[in-house]
């Protein structure tokens, strides 16, 4: 199924490799037990620059993100995290004047590529948003939205998937007896993990998730945190924090973003105790952002 | 320094008691006109007693007190303050020329409220006032008197009644169902005739004639001479039968002019009345309150559900109410899915630039244009050039009788939708804009097409501002006037655009119009008077429409709101 390892290199791009990278590599080479499953690089972003008009908002970045892994992207608001998101699942298409250059591989295939379908790349990556935004529908229309979009009509089948998507989403013991009822009389936390039920139910390789636990108090954040150690069993997932803390408690990779430059991307243990750069020390640290 | 004005100014109570004031009128002037348009029009089911005046030139006057009006001092000088006249509605147009009398205080020796006289509801001339002389079945009396009359009076009615309504359907229903199958068949041979040109058809038409002796030999022949033969035969069958039907009516109509009574009023003249021309004989002076009651109540009705009568200035106006609702009911049907296609595309998909703007500025000014112009617009566009095509193309053979290249509902709920269509765009275009972009990334995000996006989740969470939209459209639609004058709106209907006749919605036909009727029986009617009440009750039961048309729109929005309710957190 996964092509052959891409190539980081390609003729279009610069052949110097930078820093980063260097340190990505480093890393893997230390990381501790690590087996080839932990080693298969998902998606490979190299030299990525990215335009609202005529405004640079990413700039040259480069980052592997490994399988059956938690990355996360911090840094201070504005710095183009949440825009390095949601390049990956080509959200940005719907905003007017966006352009993208450099290259951005999902298990070798060019997500930008001429021939890739759309609905098809956002099937395999799917995204949890920083507002949780459920279907003025019930419950189970929401998990069943995306299996219905696909196809799926089998009654049998989307009770199936239904129940898997509340289940991995740890919401289906609050929910089975009112399946039918309103998605929008659920609380906030619940509305979120019915979010990313509703995004499970698809099967997507990746799930992105844009700060998820901003709008949510600590109990309903502890419970998506913990969700996210078992999600990282069967999908890769990159999640945008404002919250250095959870990017410490959940992610095995952190990458530390600043104006639009990725300023240093390692292990989170090791960024963490001891980044190399001076502005991820001031950052999390709390000397500024 | 401020000084205890300015504090109070800038208190702003001026303002809140300004606003206040503002609201207070509107709602007085709204309140205001509906009161005087429900007494007016509510009082009109009342039946008041009848009085009898007796004048100073013992001349007598007979009937219901319509009002009473002071004589303004400029006009008699020299009369005591006070001095009025009374109007009576006198009825008897046939003996008198007039509904209404006015009669001056000065002249009435005396006002007495006889139990015995008796109001006759008519067919036609309006309804009289007076006493009952004699009661005749052709040339034989059957009772004499008032009393003897009256009595006997009641069951003729009653039988009458119910064979107007026979003569009604078998007029309506059977007669009119046979003469559109012979003019079906009249069409098909038209069209057959058409389609050969070179087929001799009136020599054929002789041959049969010359031919037609034998029945045996006649169905022969029109194997023969195949479809012209079988639809001639089918037209001679159904003339048959209609000779049949006409003798039917004939008897049930001798039956219904069998009876006549003789009234007398209150001066001495006498007139006879076929039983049949009577509808209802009452005794307003001898009736109770709880009677009086259900005649209110059968009044209303009796307008709610029946045709007009008398130029419309009596009878109800069932109609017009139909036409009225029908085609608001065609107009929502065009106006909803072509506003918000529009609305979708300049919203959804069309650049934003300066072109849009200008379509949506063009749009919005599209409400501000006359009515009237629409219905030139409608007459010129919808009749003569699609509905003339329409009759080339598929009605040749009725020509030069237009079908759809003249008025009609369709054609008249098109033009309206036309009209409204401005404001199902602006309030869709608000409708969607509101509905939050987290729903729809989250759609796309979940592999959903744009398509798909727009039908399952935008156009539902939408759809409470496009029912907003409706609404406003259909209560312009339904109070506009100038446009359908132009594009089939009729004093009088023959028929309802929906009957029992295949294909049963007929969208060629003409129609009526509660607003229309306002129009014709108030200023178009040759007995203004007598049509004065009507022009209120018709008002009252359009706004009524109105209302309840809003009222299903409102009912269906707020399910829908309560459905799709919440903000997302």
């Amino acid at each position: 199924m996964h092509p052959s390892p891409p190539s980081t290199q390609q003729p279009s791009q610069s052949h110097t490799l930078n820093s980063q990278r260097l340190t990505v590599m480093d890393h893997h080479l230390q990381s501790p037990g690590n087996d080839s499953n932990t080693q298969a690089v998902k998606l490979t972003l190299n030299q990525v620059n990215f335009f609202y008009e005529d405004r640079q908002a990413l700039f040259k970045i480069d980052i592997e993100i490994i399988k059956n892994q938690v990355t996360s992207f911090i840094g201070p608001s504005g710095c183009g995290k949440s825009t390095l998101l949601r390049c990956l699942n080509r959200l940005n298409d719907l905003v007017e004047g966006a352009r993208l250059e450099g290259t951005m591989l999902l298990d070798g295939m060019d997500i930008y590529g001429p021939d890739v379908d759309i609905t098809d790349l956002r099937k395999r990556v799917g995204m949890v948003f920083q507002k949780s935004n459920p279907f003025p529908k019930s419950i189970y229309e929401n998990v069943a939205y995306g299996p219905r979009l696909h196809g799926i009509r089998n009654r049998g089948q989307l009770d199936q998937i239904v129940e898997e998507g509340l289940k991995g989403a740890g919401l289906w013991d609050e929910v089975k007896d009112r399946l039918h009822a309103s998605a929008l009389g659920l609380s906030g936390g619940q509305q979120q993990r019915l979010c990313i039920a509703r995004a499970l139910a698809v099967k997507p390789d990746v799930l992105l998730m844009d700060e998820p636990c901003s709008a949510l108090d600590p109990v309903a954040t502890a419970k998506i945190e913990e969700l996210l150690f078992s999600l990282k069993q069967d999908l890769t997932v990159v999640i945008v924090t404002h919250n250095m803390q959870q990017a410490a408690r959940v992610s095995d990779w952190t990458a530390f973003m600043y104006l639009g430059e990725l300023v240093e991307f390692g292990l989170t243990k090791q960024l963490f105790t001891t980044p190399s750069k001076k502005q991820t020390d001031d950052y999390i640290t709390g000397r500024f952002g | 320094m401020r000084t205890p004005f300015k504090k109070f100014l800038a208190s702003g109570n001026v303002f809140i008691w300004g606003c206040a004031a503002g609201v207070s009128v509107s709602l007085l002037m709204v309140f205001g006109l509906l009161l005087l348009i429900m007494i007016n029009g509510l009082g009109y089911f009342w039946t008041s007693d009848i009085v009898e005046l007796t004048l100073k030139d013992q001349q007598h006057v007979t009937g219901q007190l319509a009002g009473r009006e002071v004589i303004p001092r400029s006009v008699t000088p020299d009369r005591p303050e006070g001095r009025g006249r009374l109007r009576v509605k006198i009825g008897n147009r046939d003996l008198y020329g007039l509904d209404f009398k006015w009669v001056n205080d000065d002249q009435i020796v005396s006002q007495t409220y006889p139990a015995d006289v008796v109001l006759l509801e008519r067919r036609e001339w309006g309804n009289m006032y007076g006493r009952i002389k004699a009661l005749y079945k052709g040339e034989t009396l059957l009772a004499a008197g008032n009393e003897g009359g009256w009595i006997a009076l009641a069951p003729l009615i009653s039988t009458t009644n119910a064979l107007h309504q026979q003569i009604t359907r078998i007029e309506n229903i059977e007669i009119g169902s046979i003469n559109a199958e012979i003019e079906s068949a009249r069409l098909k041979i038209r069209a057959f005739e058409m389609g050969n040109p070179s087929s001799p058809s009136p020599s054929t038409r002789e041959g049969k004639e010359e031919r037609s002796g034998p029945s045996g030999l006649l169905t022969t022949e029109s194997t023969e001479r195949g479809p012209i033969g079988n639809l001639e035969a089918q037209v001679a069958d159904a003339e048959s039968r209609y000779q049949q039907k006409t003798i039917e009516l004939e008897t049930l109509r001798a039956q219904f002019n069998e009876h006549s009574v003789v009234m007398v009023d209150a001066n001495g003249r006498e007139k006879q009345i076929p039983v049949g021309q009577i509808i209802r004989a009452l005794r307003p002076n001898e009736m109770g309150l709880l009677h009086k009651s259900w005649t209110y109540l059968t009044n209303v009705w009796s307008v709610l559900s029946k045709e007009p009568r008398e130029a419309n200035t009596e009878g109800g106006i069932f109609p017009a109410i139909f036409g009225t609702v029908m085609m608001v009911i065609i107009m929502s049907l065009a106006v909803v899915p072509f506003g918000v296609l529009a609305a979708l595309y300049l919203r959804e998909y069309a650049k934003q630039g300066t072109s849009v703007r200008l379509v949506r500025i063009a749009v919005n000014n599209l409400a501000g244009v006359p009515s009237i112009v629409f219905g030139v617009f409608g007459l010129g566009f919808f009749i003569y050039a699609i509905g003339g095509t329409l009759d080339q193309l598929f009605f040749p053979e009725r020509l030069p009788t237009p079908t759809f290249g003249t008025g009609g509902i369709l054609w008249a709920s098109l033009t309206l939708a036309l009209l409204t269509v401005p404001v199902v765009i602006v309030a869709t275009e608000e409708g969607l804009a509101a509905v939050p972009r987290e729903f729809r990334e989250g759609s796309l995000a979940l592999g959903a097409t744009k398509l798909e996006t727009m039908i399952k989740v935008v156009i539902p969470c939408a759809l409470p501002g496009i029912l907003t939209g409706l609404i406003l459209a259909m209560a312009r639609a339904a109070g506009e006037v100038a446009p359908l004058m132009l594009t089939g709106v009729v004093k009088l209907a023959p028929s309802l655009p929906v009957d029992s006749s295949w294909p049963f919605f007929h969208f060629d036909r003409k129609f009526m119009h509660l607003g229309f009727h306002i129009y014709d029986v108030g200023f178009q009617s040759p007995n203004v008077e007598a049509a004065k009440p009507m022009v209120y009750i018709t008002t009252l039961v359009l706004i009524t429409v109105v209302v309840l048309l809003n009222f299903t729109a409102i009912i269906l929005r707020n399910h829908l709101r309560k459905k799709y309710a919440g903000s997302v957190l």
